[in-house]
């Protein structure tokens, strides 16, 4: 089915994409294509640039050079909101939950730039608006049922676990309906049982639902077994990329992990337990 | 009992309509703190919607309800012109730029001859009322109630907790802060106008720093989970002196300490509950 369903063009391009604060170059001209209803991992070892990547992406910072294209349409000129409706969607490091909301609002939240109602209709109660709030509702059900959080639909977000806050971000992105989701490190913080759930549920987005996911994630077990393909950042530049099996013999990786070159180059197991 | 009524009325007519007047402020400071910026503008939107308001019947002889209008429009029209430079700015810097607002418009009102200078405006006819008065408390609340919770109410609160993912969520941030300026000025405006016309007089230095924060204590007393919060802040804020009366001299050190211990051991203010954003 993800063969299949593959597009001809890739859903989104990255091209030269530079960050500087001031002295530091953080991203170093970074190019790669996530094919659309893959999944891309972004990998390399911490302070490698991978956030940095993902906040140019999603226009949280302003990228110093290079571009984005989404669906060969560039987003480099468009703010933050304007790329959520073209269908990126995100998740963070950091868990950006907005706590004190329900755990349905944050969801209902998530699909601000899909409802349509002004404050009119909203003043005067219009029954489209009425209807829309209902349909959003159901809508938002549904994605937290395929987190496997619809017991908790009512409660705090803020008072979730983790790894449920994690899953809720996830909900909360599915929300906008997106085209790509940027996932900054899913599992992080998650115990190995919800990390171990946490892979079908990945698939099932890019197989059921024709996602395309482009992943941060320090948990290797996760990206090598979830990955269609994997880019390898280090120092801001790109050093390696292909499919999780030519990545993990790539001896620029196994350097950049481990500081230096193994001589048994068929030796994966250090590369494969390396986590945050 | 209609004699009775009457003459409670006549006897606290300032702060029945006090509390309204402060209610409608106490919604006009919501606006801007339910979506994370510190407010401190209030008293200057308020003061110009009370000048431009009472020139309009005093001086140019115009109806009320077109009084109301400019008194709604002008301050719109002050908050859109300095809201766009001032967008970037959060927290106390903007609070800052706010206060200097205020402190040109009460130094442009005091030496404003037309509008009376230091002396203020006197003699302005009594226009709407109590009715009137707790009839635009009312709908305004009620309004606030619906748009919290719809898709508006929502961006707000997103707004407030995290900027950065309200605006990955898909909120427009700048076009909201814009708005909540606006609104909040309109509404302050509205409050002056009103409350000139059931006062009789206003004068330069009423709309001022103390003003500002008094405005801002209503929020922070009420606290801001429900548009209802300000209000209560607002409504006890305003008796809260009269109450006291009986202290005399220490009256307002008393109130003061009141307020201070409401915000000590009340942070999310008075009416903690927050109020639901399905429909």
């Amino acid at each position: 089915m993800a063969n299949m369903t593959r597009d001809a063009h890739p859903t989104l391009e990255v091209e030269g994409l530079t960050k500087q604060f001031r002295g530091l170059v953080a991203v170093d001209e970074v190019t790669f294509q996530v094919n659309g209803n893959t999944v891309h991992g972004l990998i390399g070892p911490n302070g490698a640039g991978k956030t940095t990547v993902f906040n140019m992406i999603s226009g949280v910072l302003p990228a110093t050079a290079g571009s984005i294209r989404l669906l060969s349409e560039p987003l480099d000129e468009l703010p933050t909101w304007e790329r959520t409706k073209r269908g990126v969607a995100r998740t963070f490091q950091n868990i950006r939950m907005f706590g004190d909301m329900s755990v349905i609002e944050n969801v209902i939240t998530g699909m601000h730039s899909r409802l349509k109602s002004n404050l009119g209709s909203i003043l005067i109660r219009q029954g489209n608006f009425r209807k829309e709030e209902t349909e959003a509702e159901a809508m938002a059900r549904e994605q937290l049922a395929f987190v496997g959080l619809e017991q908790a639909a009512d409660r705090r977000a803020g008072d979730l676990s983790y790894g449920d806050q994690r899953r809720l971000e996830i909900a909360r992105a599915l929300a906008s309906q997106p085209k790509i989701v940027l996932l900054d490190e899913p599992a992080a913080g998650m115990n190995p049982a919800e990390t171990h759930a946490l892979i079908p549920l990945l698939q099932r987005l890019r197989d059921d639902r024709g996602l395309t996911l482009l992943i941060v994630e320090h948990d290797m077990h996760l990206v090598m077994s979830l990955c269609d393909r994997i880019t390898v950042i280090n120092f801001g530049k790109k050093i390696a990329e292909g499919t999780p099996g030519e990545v993990r013999e790539h001896p620029a990786v196994i350097e950049a992990y481990l500081g230096h070159k193994v001589d048994d180059k068929k030796s994966t197991a250090p590369v494969s337990k390396v986590t945050s | 009992m209609l004699d009775s009524f009457s003459d409670i009325y006549w006897t606290y007519q300032n702060i029945i309509h006090g509390i309204a007047v402060n209610g409608i402020l106490g919604l006009s400071v919501y606006v801007v703190l339910s979506i994370g910026q510190l407010a401190l503008g209030q008293a200057a939107f308020m003061g110009i919607g009370a000048y431009f308001g009472a020139i309009a019947t005093t001086k140019l002889g115009l109806p009320f309800p077109i009084a109301l209008l400019v008194s709604v429009l002008t301050p719109a029209a002050v908050a859109f012109a300095i809201g766009a430079p001032t967008l970037r700015l959060t927290g106390v810097y903007l609070a800052i730029s706010m206060l200097g607002l205020g402190e040109i418009s009460r130094l442009l009102f005091l030496n404003w001859e037309y509008a009376g200078g230091a002396l203020g405006l006197s003699g302005i006819p009594e226009r709407g009322g109590v009715f009137l008065l707790y009839f635009v408390l009312i709908v305004l609340i009620l309004a606030f109630f619906f748009v919290g919770r719809s898709r508006i109410g929502r961006a707000m609160e997103a707004m407030r907790e995290d900027e950065t993912a309200a605006g990955v969520m898909g909120v427009n941030v700048p076009r909201y802060k814009l708005a909540a300026l606006v609104v909040s000025a309109m509404l302050a405006g509205l409050a002056g106008c009103l409350s000139a016309h059931v006062s009789s007089f206003i004068g330069p230095n009423e709309y001022g720093f103390e003003m500002a924060t008094t405005i801002l204590s209503f929020a922070l007393l009420g606290g801001i989970g429900t548009p209802l919060g300000p209000v209560v802040g607002a409504a006890i804020l305003t008796l809260l002196p009269e109450v006291l009366r009986f202290l005399a001299d220490y009256r307002l050190m008393i109130n003061g300490a009141i307020i201070v211990i409401a915000v000590l051991f009340m942070p999310r203010g008075l009416l903690s509950w927050r109020m639901k954003r399905t429909v």
